[in-house]
């Protein structure tokens, strides 16, 4: 009890006092994490449509697969990626090891399943009310698939801020892919493991408390920014 | 939009650090990282050598798997077996020995195996054993572990049981879970003195030449690739065995104790 109230207690501390180093991990750990978002997005969500609209012999295997893939270890994905971007693997003479972009890959592709099986949800559904709307309009799949987007813009902000909650706890395979390089790879989950491993405690649970004052600012950030939710609509 | 901004200045730091000064990744073993002493010595070399050392905190088996795939420029472990094997086969031109510390054994306060009253580590180990009182083990093939299992040897014993308990984990991590569990474990005496969340655990044998333990330097072989610092790899090489680095070790404290030794021939 007493290491939890000295967790809040520097987690104040640290917020207050617009600690530098505190600053740097927390922009880089949403930073990694936004872009690996985007990326995830740009495949997860036009992926997620188009198995809504699309009927094609494998649809039900492939998405078996989609929702099967949403419980890859991250320490697996981690080291494959490592194995990969090494100067050993095929992709070595990019020299995107303990760097940034190798953190996006592997957030990337761990996040990518879900927010993909979630937009299906959401837009299979909506696809129900819409079928018979967007045939009679004589639509092309892209177009009825840009629609379902559109309109279902609720259910895909779920998947997104979802895919966003899994990206930046994650702590294993940013931890192989990128090092925990001091300025230049940590963030917030990979300071929090290096703490908890000086016996910091406090520090650590600090810092754990920043991470989720951080999901908290981003998803009310971006219930505005689409402004869902609000008081009066349904 | 309002997070634009945010965006764009969380995008700024992901973009590569365009310094001066020529960096080079090295891969540490934890206990250099936990001891605080590379907090001391990494600012420094890049003062004076221009080179910005990147670490990368791993254990030594790790360690040493990244300087065979050419991922890192140097590596700085604790196990002279393998740091010597590693030479032998080529992933580095030689390995530059330059500072100890020790290892030590801790328990809990109340020592229900009597350690405190042997006389040599292995007997230490063998005490333990033979009172079937729970040992933590770091389990990761790092030096630490290493350590711990020569001793094991030199006590005569395959140490097999419900009271042995490889974690798999870091320094830290293990000391946490030795801690939680009032276990003993083998840790270098810099980390634990380090450590804040000792409870009621402590050195129980310590002193023995047997936990002599060596730290060097191995610059990865630049024939790998021509990414590697080999330039960088050298100037850092001849820091650590300055004069200057001589004082920061030897000076270095963590509570009130010196905790490395340096022994570089020079």
């Amino acid at each position: 009890m007493q290491d939890l109230l000295a967790g809040l207690g520097r987690a104040l501390h640290l917020i207050v006092t617009l600690d530098p180093e505190l600053i740097e991990i927390t922009l880089r750990s949403l930073g990694v994490t936004l872009t690996a978002l985007a990326i995830a997005c740009a495949i997860g969500l036009p992926l997620g449509g188009w198995l809504a609209v699309r009927r094609f012999r494998l649809r039900r295997a492939a998405i078996a697969a989609l929702n099967a893939l949403i419980g890859l270890p991250p320490v697996v994905v981690g080291l494959v990626v490592y194995l990969l971007l090494s100067r050993s693997g095929p992709l070595g003479v990019l020299g995107l090891l303990f760097t940034p972009a190798a953190m996006i890959a592997a957030q990337a592709v761990i996040i990518t399943p879900l927010v993909a099986s979630i937009a299906h949800q959401a837009m299979r559904d909506l696809w129900a009310d819409y079928h018979d709307l967007l045939i009679s309009m004589n639509a092309t799949r892209w177009q009825r698939i840009a629609t379902l987007l559109i309109d279902g813009r609720r259910g895909l902000l779920t998947a997104a801020l979802a895919g966003f909650g899994r990206a930046i706890g994650e702590v294993g395979a940013v931890m192989i892919v990128g090092g925990n390089i001091e300025g230049a790879t940590r963030v917030l989950t990979t300071a929090i493991a290096l703490e908890t491993g000086r016996g910091d405690f406090a520090l650590a649970l600090g810092l754990g408390v920043i991470l989720i004052g951080l999901s908290l600012a981003v998803s009310v950030a971006s219930h505005w920014a689409l402004r869902t939710e609000r008081r009066g609509r349904w | 939009m309002t997070r634009i901004p945010l965006l764009a200045a969380a995008l700024s730091i992901l973009l590569p650090i365009v310094a001066a000064a020529e960096t080079m990744k090295m891969a540490v073993t934890t206990s250099f990282q936990n001891s605080g002493l590379a907090e001391v010595l990494v600012p420094r070399i890049a003062e004076e050598t221009g080179v910005d050392v990147e670490l990368i905190v791993v254990g030594t088996g790790q360690a040493l798997r990244l300087g065979e795939a050419g991922d890192v420029d140097a590596v700085l472990v604790h196990s002279r077996a393998a740091e010597e094997a590693f030479v032998a086969a080529g992933h580095a031109t030689h390995r530059t020995p330059f500072m100890y510390n020790d290892f030590v054994v801790l328990g809990p306060v109340a020592d229900p195996a009597d350690v405190t009253g042997a006389g040599t580590a292995p007997e230490a180990m063998t005490r333990i054993a033979a009172a079937e009182a729970s040992f933590v083990s770091r389990g990761d093939d790092s030096g630490t572990h290493k350590a711990e299992l020569a001793l094991w040897e030199d006590a005569g014993m395959a140490p097999e049981g419900t009271w042995y308990r490889p974690v798999g984990a870091g320094m830290g991590a293990s000391l946490n879970t030795a801690v939680g569990m009032g276990a003993y474990i083998l840790s270098d005496r810099a980390t634990w003195l380090n450590f804040d969340n000792k409870a009621d655990m402590a050195i129980l044998f310590e002193g023995d030449p047997a936990l002599f333990n060596q730290y060097a330097y191995l610059p990865v072989n630049p024939a790998k690739g021509d990414h590697l610092k080999a330039d960088a790899a050298g100037s850092v090489e001849n820091w650590l065995v300055s004069a200057t680095a001589r004082d920061l070790i030897d000076g270095y404290r963590v509570g009130g104790e010196q905790v490395f030794t340096f022994n570089a021939e020079q």
